[in-house]
């Protein structure tokens, strides 16, 4: 019996106890009309069996050469990260309700709370969202309940934002009254329209999504964007990548008096991409905007001999209190991803993110010099970019992705769906995880297919 | 010791830095940061010892029997962990092109279908990342239904007082009104009360199955059937499902639409608060507004089916497929079980807490529904220690601590007064149970003779009972380094 301990003999004992001859009477509470017996499962397998079957399917999908990006990024993570991370004690512990039993778990999120606000410049950061694109929802849904000046509930979101965090978004708050305002993007640079954003100098807006880098790789001027926002009696929500922030100025300063709210994906420090997940969504604020925060957040406080400790703080907020008038339903998070990169920070510290923000910079710089060198390859966007880039080529795109998944080369993500005004156009991402080598061959591959 | 007390300028983990190369030039300078984060300068060995020693503050199923009612912390197969890390499935991009996907694809797809005959429902998604948002999604799709249909009344749904906090905090966020059912003196749902409420406004009602009281819900097909014949749809909360597992299904009780919590049932980590799973599964009205993307079988192998397939889809609850490395654990352990494992769940679940249960009551403890079989948890009520010896369910649950055990869920479900909730799971040995009784039974002995000591209690953790009132009003979220 797999993972059950029970002997003959302690069913037995057990039985007598309750006072029933079988285990079955134990369930003589479900209606007869009700029970089922299993027919269409799969007989069970040993580990050894089952190992051989996931060996089979994983081989089936590695030895890739990724250079897609489009959300989530490979990037080196230190053996350490998941070596600590997947102790039993991290691992198999569950949500810290029981703050004496759980101070391991505990502090490592107070530190990561100070680690992320530190990054993007706020004051306070929560315990975690799931990941960035539902972390973006849940930011939304907090600047309007936050932004209390503002009566209508019209947040405008530029298409320049991830188009399956649109997505998500529309998916998550599109019950609750929200008006979500596109923002087209200006053609040449890639990045959002700032004047398409003067017809809504007249508007009340209760926040601007900003995103950087963006979708497409490009820099957004967010000091404007974010004046722009509190010009207008706007929220600045911040979409950020983490580990750009080693080199891009944190939200915090942005523009004139910084954005309110940041949030996005944590996956680039120190989780692998894993198939998308899981990863964890990172969410920080200003401290005046703290009790409307969703999800768990992390206190310091002291125990009865006045010894330091902590606990889950502000609980007030939360569904298990507050219930229907809860900030939110997230209840369950990515604690052991916010494991594995509060341990990833520590280790990289500031230097390394730096130089892993440096690295793919560079390394991307010279895929796009290479790349514009190529007959049929054509830039779309003029401006600079931080570690992806957009480019149209003369053949189908769905067809050059396929030549190069022949050649184990994940060559980018198209924009042919969601972009179809870009014509065969993708995103192409490198990270400091490609060597020169590796960049050659993407080169050399790439001008095969498209002669 | 917080990680950067430890840090010293200029210190740094070596090996995990690729080479210093010049800044970008190419960046605007008004883009760039000036200040410098607060991370820690530390050694590689420094991060490592200063983790492991943090991990062992902790208590985990690995370290200690974990009995958290409604939470399912059954052991968490290492062998999952393990086949589900191979490099194939970790350097696996989420957009990876899909001939080179064909071995994820494959769990993913086997797992849709072996939940589909567990669950007695049509169709199933593992979009969602958690069950707070498979609840979510369910109600979306109760939504989506009725608003397809033109059918604009329905602005309730029902949910009984004895649910989940995320039940009522996800019909909200699905635009909904709440309306709360009571609990009949049985623990079952009170059958005219809900009859008097169940109208033309009613879009759905949540129910959990056997309920966080621990019972199984007798007269569901009726509640079933009176929810249908209203016009309103069922929603199954899958909390609970470890405890039917192969014995009876949601899909044949007559629910429209279920989520699961991979992360209990199918004994993926909890990870120290996430990440979960929340698959959905529905029935055939609700099939097209299942939440995207899902995996389909073709005769050319598999295929992801997206929004641009099923046009209806309530849309994407994440960037892209959701916890897809803690979709391939449940897969693992799914397997492992095989057709008789996955019943043998149920049964030992059940075995072990009415085991407990009736030990308990021996021992002296009052149960909240004590004729009522426990389904795989039952709940204890410290009503009249709380009166006779000002021993609460609070302090009970710190001095199992000392014990060694991690605390039973406290003071939930909210309609019990001074409850622990107990769920010991199929997979702990009856000496671990029987270990758990003394010392409930010990703390019971101490309530009476020495209350004060129980009142203090835990004294052997790494950090005596904490001031919650001093952590909410002083708040401290983050360190910051003294300046002098």
């Amino acid at each position: 019996m797999p993972f059950i301990p029970h002997t003959p003999d302690d069913v037995q004992e057990m039985l007598a106890e309750i006072g029933e001859e079988n285990i079955e009477k134990l369930f003589d509470e479900i209606p007869q009309n009700l029970r089922y017996e299993m027919k269409n499962y799969p007989d069970g397998l040993c580990e050894m069996e089952m190992a051989r079957v996931m060996k089979r399917r994983a081989r089936k999908d590695s030895g890739q050469s990724c250079f897609i990006g489009a959300g989530a990024y490979e990037h080196h993570i230190p053996a350490a990260v998941w070596d600590i991370a997947a102790r039993g004690e991290f691992m198999t512990a569950y949500t810290p309700y029981q703050a004496e039993a759980s101070q391991g778990t505990l502090q490592l999120i107070y530190e990561f709370q100070t680690m992320m606000a530190s990054l993007t410049g706020m004051d306070v950061s929560n315990a975690s969202m799931y990941e960035g694109a539902s972390a973006l929802a849940e930011a939304i849904l907090m600047a309007v309940r936050a932004n209390r000046k503002c009566k209508n509930k019209k947040v405008i979101m530029p298409e320049t934002v991830h188009p399956s965090y649109r997505r998500a978004v529309d998916t998550i708050i599109g019950n609750q009254g929200i008006e979500i305002i596109s923002l087209p993007y200006d053609r040449t640079t890639g990045c959002a329209d700032h004047d398409a954003l003067k017809q809504y100098d007249a508007f009340e807006i209760a926040a601007l999504v900003i995103p950087q880098p963006n979708f497409f790789g490009m820099l957004e001027d967010v000091d404007a964007l974010s004046d722009w926002a509190h010009k207008h009696g706007a929220m600045a929500i911040a979409v950020v990548n983490p580990m750009t922030l080693a080199l891009l100025k944190e939200p915090s300063q942005w523009g004139e008096t910084g954005a309110d709210i940041v949030c996005g994906e944590g996956q680039p420090l120190g989780v692998p991409l894993a198939s998308g997940g899981p990863y964890f969504g990172f969410l920080t604020c200003k401290q005046e905007f703290v009790r409307q925060m969703p999800g768990r957040i992390v206190g310091m406080t002291e125990d009865l001999d006045g010894k330091p400790g902590f606990g889950l703080t502000l609980q007030a907020r939360e569904q298990h209190i507050r219930r229907s008038k809860a900030t939110s339903n997230i209840c369950t998070n990515q604690g052991l991803a916010v494991t594995a990169s509060t341990i990833f920070m520590s280790l990289v510290g500031v230097e390394g993110l730096r130089n892993v923000a440096r690295q793919s910079h560079a390394n991307t710089l010279l895929l796009k010099q290479e790349m514009e060198k190529v007959s049929g390859v054509e830039m779309v966007f003029q401006g600079p970019c931080f570690h992806e880039f957009v480019m149209r080529l003369n053949k189908p795109i769905k067809q050059v992705l396929s030549s190069l998944a022949d050649r184990d080369i994940q060559g980018g993500y198209t924009l042919t769906r969601r972009y179809p005004e870009l014509g065969e156009a993708m995103l192409v991402c490198v990270t400091e995880t490609k060597t020169e080598n590796d960049i050659d061959a993407y080169v050399l591959a790439l001008k095969e297919i498209l002669e | 010791m917080l990680i950067f007390e430890l840090s010293r300028k200029g210190r740094c983990a070596h090996a995990q830095t690729p080479k210093r190369i010049e800044d970008p030039v190419d960046l605007p300078k008004h883009l760039l940061r000036k200040t410098r984060p607060t991370l820690p300068e530390v050694s590689e060995l420094q991060v490592v010892r200063h983790y492991t020693n943090l991990s062992q503050k902790n208590y985990s199923i690995d370290t200690h029997f974990y009995p958290l009612g409604s939470c399912t912390m059954k052991y968490n197969p290492r062998g999952a962990h393990a086949l589900a890390s191979f490099p194939g499935f970790l350097d696996r991009h989420p957009y990876q092109h899909i001939k080179n996907s064909q071995g994820y694809l494959a769990c993913v797809y086997e797992l849709q279908e072996m939940l589909k005959e567990i669950t007695g429902m049509q169709e199933v998604s593992l979009a969602p990342m958690a069950g707070a948002q498979g609840e979510f999604a369910g109600v979306a799709m109760i939504r989506a239904y009725h608003e397809a249909r033109d059918d604009k009344g329905r602005t309730e749904i029902l949910v009984p007082d004895a649910a989940h906090g995320t039940n009522p905090a996800s019909a909200v966020m699905c635009g909904y009104k709440v309306r709360e059912i009571p609990t009949g003196p049985d623990g079952d749902i009170d059958f005219d009360a809900l009859e008097a409420v169940v109208g033309p406004q009613t879009a759905g009602i949540m129910l959990t199955n056997p309920s966080t009281l621990g019972v199984f819900d007798r007269r569901i097909k009726e509640i079933a059937d009176m929810i249908h014949k209203a016009g309103g749809l069922l929603y199954y909360d899958g909390a609970n499902l470890n405890a039917i597992l192969g014995k009876t299904r949601p899909g044949d009780m007559g629910f429209d639409v279920i989520h699961m919590n991979l992360h209990k049932t199918f004994a993926t980590p909890h990870g120290g608060g996430g990440p979960g799973c929340g698959p959905v599964g529905v029935g055939e009205r609700l099939k097209p507004y299942l939440p995207m993307p899902m995996v389909a079988l073709r005769t050319d192998g598999y295929k992801w089916e997206t929004e641009f397939h099923h046009p209806e889809t309530i849309g994407r609850m994440s960037a892209f497929m959701g916890n897809a490395g803690i979709i391939l654990r449940a897969y693992i352990y799914a397997r492992l079980l095989g057709k008789e494992g996955v019943p043998r769940v149920a049964e030992y679940a059940t075995l072990n807490a009415n085991y407990l249960m009736h030990r308990l009551q021996k021992a002296g403890f009052t149960l909240a529904f004590p004729k009522r079989r426990a389904s795989h948890e039952f709940i204890v009520t410290l009503k009249r220690e709380a009166k006779e010896y000002g021993v609460t369910a609070k302090d009970f649950a710190k001095r199992l601590l000392d014990y060694g055990f991690h605390a039973p869920t406290t003071y939930f479900p909210l309609l019990v007064p001074e409850c622990l909730l107990i769920e010991p799971t199929e997979t702990e040995s009856k000496e671990e149970i029987d270990n758990f009784v003394d010392a409930m039974t010990k703390i019971l002995q101490e309530a009476m003779d020495d209350p004060e000591k129980v009142l203090n209690a835990p004294y052997t953790t790494h950090v005596r009972r904490l001031d919650d009132v001093k952590c909410a009003r002083e708040l401290n979220l983050i360190w910051k380094e003294e300046t002098e």
